[in-house]
């Protein structure tokens, strides 16, 4: 247990540990718990941010769903109104339709009688002529008595 | 046992000698065999144990803690580097907690006194003859493998404390403030050698008690395993005294190694927390 140079020996020793752990131990590892104290905070911020933007886009998804809903049904009741609206025309067109293929077809019965009463008048002025001519064949002359034949049929 | 015939205050000279290398009392240079022998070469003298285990085991600390920083990554750490980085930030930690002021060198300095003396002290905890006996098979007349228990170790590194207390003393406050601080308190510059006296006794006590504190621990729990040791090496034949001796011995070692354990590590925070501490107050105006 004497002091002897082993004493200068341990404190040269002592200051070259010193210095190389302060050069080359000490420095890295700070600064990668540094780094790692970062990187820790900035996953924290994200993580907070992304539960944040969650918050916000399921919002904003339940917003939009609800303008969908929204709109969904309105264009249901203006179909539907336009559906009525195009059968309501539909029937009215049908009717106008309709209505004019009777009147047509009235019309054209009312001329189909008339030309029949007509043909008819002729038939029976022609059977009144051909029945007198019969009769009067010698006092009756066609051309003599024509306007006279002519006033009948008209009354007829 | 080193050898049969030993008595006891001898095991426990030759446990506590450390193996000397100087100039031999014939003029020739090599290793002292006695420890009368060791005492003549005087201060130019080194012991080798200490030099060698020290730097062993420095060299390793730094070594360890090297390899992990050059590999360490912001990621996720593996088992070395998580080890390590719980030393440095335990470490940092208690610097933060007791140096205000800011001095890069604190830090590392302390990491490597702790770290340093811890292992050293750990060296306590091999079994006591186990490495002298081989090292006397190997030719060497002593070794004691603990560099803590040679005041040499310690009066070593605080040596390097004092230095670095005096340097940043003048620096922080230079060299007037410094000598002021040496000679104008507490009784103003009338008092003059009394405050000299007393301030210096102050600064010297640093040091001295720094190195005295650590090897006292140390050497007194070496000297109680060297004297459970002494226990079991009473062994003469299968009696119930000799038994006992050597049952106790069983038990008492382990019981103090494992208080020892304790010792160990507070001696080395210690060490550590009474640097920084006083780094601190050479940083600081009034103390």
């Amino acid at each position: 247990m004497n002091i002897n140079a082993t004493l200068l020996g341990q404190t040269i020793m002592f200051i070259l540990f010193v210095w190389f752990c302060m050069r080359f131990v000490w420095p890295p590892i700070m600064q990668v718990l540094t780094a790692r104290k970062q990187l820790i905070a900035d996953g924290l911020a994200a993580g907070e941010r992304g539960k944040h933007e969650l918050e916000l886009a399921s919002r904003h998804a339940t917003e939009g769903m609800h303008e969908a809903k929204q709109k969904a049904a309105d264009v249901i009741a203006q179909a539907e109104k336009r559906a009525t609206q195009i059968v309501e025309e539909a029937k009215g067109q049908a009717k106008g339709e309709g209505d004019r293929l009777v009147a047509g077809a009235k019309a054209e019965i009312e001329q189909e009688v008339h030309r029949a009463k007509e043909s008819l008048r002729q038939q029976v002025a022609d059977l009144a002529i051909a029945g007198a001519e019969k009769i009067l064949r010698r006092e009756i002359d066609a051309k003599a008595h024509a306007e006279l034949l002519t006033s009948i049929k008209s009354e007829l | 046992m080193s050898g049969e015939t030993l008595t006891s205050s001898e095991y426990i000279r030759h446990h506590l000698q450390n193996l000397t290398f100087g100039k031999l009392s014939d003029g020739t240079w090599g290793i002292a065999h006695s420890v009368e022998q060791a005492k003549e070469m005087g201060f130019w003298a080194i012991n080798l144990d200490t030099t060698i285990v020290s730097f062993i085991l420095g060299a390793l600390f730094l070594f360890i803690f090297a390899r992990a920083a050059q590999k360490a990554t912001a990621g996720a750490p593996n088992g070395l580097q998580n080890f390590v980085e719980w030393i440095v930030e335990f470490i940092d930690t208690s610097v933060r907690g007791s140096f205000t002021a800011r001095n890069d060198m604190v830090a590392p300095l302390a990491l490597t006194i702790f770290a340093w003396i811890l292992l050293m002290n750990l060296m306590d905890l091999l079994p006591i003859d186990y490495l002298p006996l081989i090292a006397h098979a190997a030719g060497l007349p002593f070794l004691k493998i603990v560099p803590t228990t040679d005041p040499n170790a310690t009066f070593g590194m605080s040596i390097g404390v004092f230095v670095l207390v005096v340097y940043y003393s003048i620096k922080m406050k230079g060299l007037g403030g410094f000598v002021g601080e040496l000679t104008l308190q507490p009784f103003g510059k009338f008092g003059l050698p009394a405050n000299l006296f007393l301030e210096g006794v102050n600064l010297i006590a640093k040091p001295i008690s720094l190195a005295l504190r650590l090897f006292g621990n140390m050497y007194a729990g070496e000297m109680i395993f060297i004297l459970i040791a002494l226990m079991g090496a009473s062994w003469a034949s299968v009696t119930f005294g000799s038994t006992l001796l050597f049952g106790s011995q069983i038990v008492l070692s382990l019981g103090w190694a494992i208080f020892h354990i304790l010792i160990v590590t507070l001696q080395a925070f210690i060490f550590m927390t009474l640097t920084v501490v006083y780094l601190d107050m050479a940083h600081q105006e009034h103390h």
